[in-house]
């Protein structure tokens, strides 16, 4: 029996929307469980206060300060290295076996998953180093965790800066670095942000490297010696080991949440400096 | 440009330097911990009285297992580990403190109708050679077996007591903590572990070994066999800072919180 | 000013060769601690014994790696479908509003941490599972779903961005000779597109085979290979993160010798990926 084009047409139709609508279903699913369950716990006490009790009882303030911390300093490393590195490949020309050789080991550490990282280090960096679980080990290693994409998106946004422009500041009497310091990162500045956003909620998110890394203590990260618990380090071993079925849901509201307000901001940052070059 | 090096370069100068100064300040004791999962919990109860008694002590404990808790101590990432197990081979050039005595008890859900298991039936379970629950009266029904990973120190002492050389069967489920394993336990009428008899709470059900019930009276009188030692381990003799935990931990202080928290008294 | 541009350069340069330093560091790290044990055992016996008791000598991974696998294809099976329909809807069907709607919102499906994903399937598909298929509910199936929905993003988007680069001719001729938006779509669209969206699901599979946290949750970690749907496993990477902490010796040489397997995959997975999309370019 076969059918008219048209019907077909209009089934095939059907089909696709209610595939894009179980995906949209999936994850309103998930943000709906988390929302209904989590934002009870919300209150300035959860936010502001200490755990009690293994995490039972009190808040999680620790580990917002903890994740805040690791992820800035990661990026305050991994930025100017990632973006000196793709400056360094785009304009030492000598397009040969280095950079290419350069480039096949920055994909090939892009697809590195994660709990080879804290495989890496846990032995480098905890022991052989001796930081010990610390917040140190774990900056290092999500810096270098971050460091591909951050090259990665870096330079092809730099690439993506048209000659001419280089051309027109060349002509005009600035030098190659001035060039790139001031016209060509600038220009670049949206792309450089996606990979350094997308590099922030790689690292709110993370937690096979963290464990290994910078441990899980309870208490707050006074020092880079200091262990301590991201939020999402906290919310898998609340949820793990069943501690209090509240707490991780009100954690994963918060992570979830904040890792929804980086999004935004990302969106925001890249608006503007978007809006700044035209 | 310049400028923005400049202040990185200070941002990243004073969180090195007040890292590293407060790891040398004096009167200061900052203490880690690592081990034992089951030792975990009672090591955070303690550190979290000891330390809002004495100000100048920062504790940090972090699970890993006892066989981790011990490497660490000979890598010198902790400066206490933590065991649920006594020490063995070259472990015992290491320094040891038994803290207090903990039962092994083997849970499964409280709608299991079972009450009571053979240490042969328990082992016969682990081996893989008795999969259902039909052979011990109940539904016709795969048992869902967890068990802890190799470097557990209740793994340990659980294949000590119970399995006799045997191994434990490799599709058996694998957790890496005590309270996962609680928490699965919890959730699924089918399934059968062993934690430790501190962390059994109302939402799982500890059977009897060989008809011994698994309470502290029974504990403390040592008709229930199943019993194991919790220990802190250190390289070689203790500083004052760890010392001083260690006799906080040994006092009447330190065991009455051990003992209020369902643990054997080292009396 | 001559001065001024050498000290930027050079710290342009420093700031280069540091983060390669790093990089290459963790690679050769890893390499150099997991070799010596593949000479000494010989690959072949670690990748084709079936027996994990590194404590005892046996370092045979075959379980974890015929596990990965399939965990792997099961999430293949679940996300390349989904993923490519959606993409489809995206591409073809979807207006600018709704475009912009659903944009974000895979974009959030993506940046949603692993655990979160793990969490959700340990609280609400594994007791399913387990009461309406049996077995204990932390199975091959499981993880397959789960992995399937975190892939999902990735292949959508490379899926969405292979048919957009299909240029609008293609399409304008086939509507002008009469074709129905599905018909110009089975016979003109994917078939060009075709190299891309394959080179979606080969990274789509890279994704799930590296995934550590979400399976460690509900793949059960059970050392043998998975004789059904309903039966726990456990992967390679599962395997590292159960045993990290208090491997030493040889048992933590064999976790890195695990971690230059998984590696090694991963790299192959990207290479096909990469020639898959270049051979198309260069016909």
């Amino acid at each position: 029996m076969r059918l008219d084009p048209r019907t077909t047409d209009r089934l095939f139709s059907i089909f696709f929307r209610v595939h894009a609508l179980i995906v949209v279903c999936v994850l309103l699913a998930i943000l709906f469980l988390i929302a209904i369950k989590g934002l009870p716990q919300l209150s300035p006490a959860f936010l502001l206060q200490s755990p009690k009790d293994m995490g039972r009882e009190g808040g999680i303030f620790p580990f917002i300060v903890g994740t805040f911390l690791l992820v800035f300093l990661s990026l305050l490393l991994a930025i100017p290295l990632g973006v000196g590195t793709a400056v360094f490949l785009t304009e030492y020309r000598r397009e040969g076996r280095l950079t290419a050789f350069i480039r096949f080991g920055v994909e090939s550490l892009a697809g590195i998953p994660s709990i080879l990282y804290g495989l890496f280090g846990f032995i480098f960096f905890v022991i052989r180093l001796k930081m010990g679980l610390s917040l140190m080990a774990g900056v290092l290693t999500i810096m270098i965790m971050v460091l591909p994409t951050i090259i990665r998106t870096s330079e092809e946004a730099i690439k993506a800066v048209p000659r001419q422009l280089r051309l027109v500041s060349h002509s005009l009497g600035a030098t190659k670095w001035e060039t790139i310091v001031g016209v060509v990162l600038p220009k670049a500045s949206p792309g450089i942000l996606t990979g350094i956003m997308l590099s922030v909620g790689r690292a709110v998110g993370e937690t096979a490297a963290l464990i290994f890394t910078m441990g899980c203590s309870l208490r707050l990260p006074t020092s880079l010696a200091d262990s301590g618990r991201t939020l999402a380090v906290h919310f898998y071993i609340l949820a793990r080991e069943g501690i209090s079925m509240e707490k991780a849901y009100g954690t994963a509201f918060v992570l979830v949440f904040a890792i929804l307000l980086v999004n935004l901001l990302a969106y925001y940052l890249m608006h503007k400096a978007m809006e700044r070059l035209s | 440009m310049k400028r923005l090096l400049l202040v990185f370069l200070l941002i990243l100068l004073v969180f090195l330097l007040y890292g590293l100064r407060r790891g040398s300040k004096e009167g200061f004791c900052h203490l880690t911990l690592i081990g034992s999962t089951s030792v975990q919990p009672f090591a955070e109860r303690l550190a979290e009285e000891f330390m809002a008694e004495n100000k100048g002590y920062l504790l940090d404990v972090q699970g890993g297992g006892s066989t981790a808790g011990i490497q660490a101590v000979r890598q010198d990432t902790a400066h206490i580990g933590m065991s649920s197990r006594e020490l063995k081979g070259e472990e015992r050039t290491l320094k040891s403190y038994l803290i207090c005595y903990d039962a092994l008890a083997v849970i499964v859900h409280p709608a299991n109708p079972i009450e009571n298991l053979s240490i042969r039936e328990i082992r016969e379970i682990y081996a893989g050679r008795k999969r259902s629950w039909r052979e011990f009266g109940w539904k016709d029904r795969a048992i869902d077996v967890i068990t802890r990973e190799e470097g557990s120190g209740t793994r340990s002492s659980f294949e000590d007591l119970v399995m006799k050389g045997e191994e434990i069967a490799p599709t058996v489920m694998v957790q890496d903590s005590n309270g996962s394993v609680r928490e699965i336990v919890a959730n699924d009428p089918y399934a059968i572990g062993y934690i430790s008899f501190g962390l059994v709470d109302r939402r799982v059900k500890a059977v009897s070994i060989d008809g011994v019930r698994p309470t502290e009276e029974n504990i403390k009188r040592k008709v229930y066999r199943f019993v194991r030692p919790f220990l802190f381990i250190t390289k070689g003799a203790p500083k004052a800072c760890e010392q001083n935990f260690i006799s906080f931990v040994l006092s009447e202080r330190g065991q009455g919180i051990l003992k209020r928290e369902g643990l054997i008294p080292v009396l | 000013m001559k001065r001024e541009e050498i000290h930027i350069e050079w710290t342009f340069r420093l700031f280069a060769f540091s983060s390669l330093l790093f990089l290459f560091l963790i690679l050769f790290f890893i390499l150099f601690e997991g070799s010596p044990l593949l000479y000494k055992v010989g690959l072949r016996s670690v990748l084709l014994e079936q027996r994990w008791a590194p404590t005892k000598g046996s370092f045979g991974i075959l379980p974890m790696v015929v596990s990965s696998f399939l965990v792997t294809f099961g999430a293949l099976c679940l996300g390349a479908p989904l993923g490519l329909f959606c993409a489809i809807f995206l591409s073809e069907y979807a207006s600018r509003s709704v475009r912009m709607v659903l944009k974000p919102t895979l974009e959030l499906l993506a940046a949603i941490p692993s655990v979160v994903y793990g969490f959700m399937g340990v609280v609400y598909l594994v007791p399913i599972v387990r009461e309406y298929l049996g077995g204990p509910g932390f199975s091959l199936l499981t993880t397959s779903l789960v992995l399937g929905i975190m892939i999902l993003p990735t292949i959508t988007s490379i899926s969405f961005d292979a048919m957009q680069s299909v240029p609008g001719p293609f399409r304008e001729g086939s509507y002008a000779m009469g074709a129905t938006r599905w018909q110009t779509i089975w016979r003109i669209t994917l078939p060009s597109a075709r190299s891309g969206i394959v080179a979606g699901f080969i990274l789509g599979m890279g994704r799930a085979i590296g995934e550590t946290m979400a399976v460690i949750m509900v793949a059960g970690n059970a050392l043998s290979i998975p004789k059904g749907l309903l039966e726990p496993l456990r992967t390679l990477t599962g395997n590292i993160a159960l045993e990290l902490a208090y491997a030493t010796g040889e048992h933590r040489s064999a976790l890195f010798t695990t971690g230059v397997i998984l590696l090694l995959i991963i790299m192959i997975f990207n290479s096909v990926a990469n020639f898959v999309v270049k051979k198309r370019i260069v016909r």
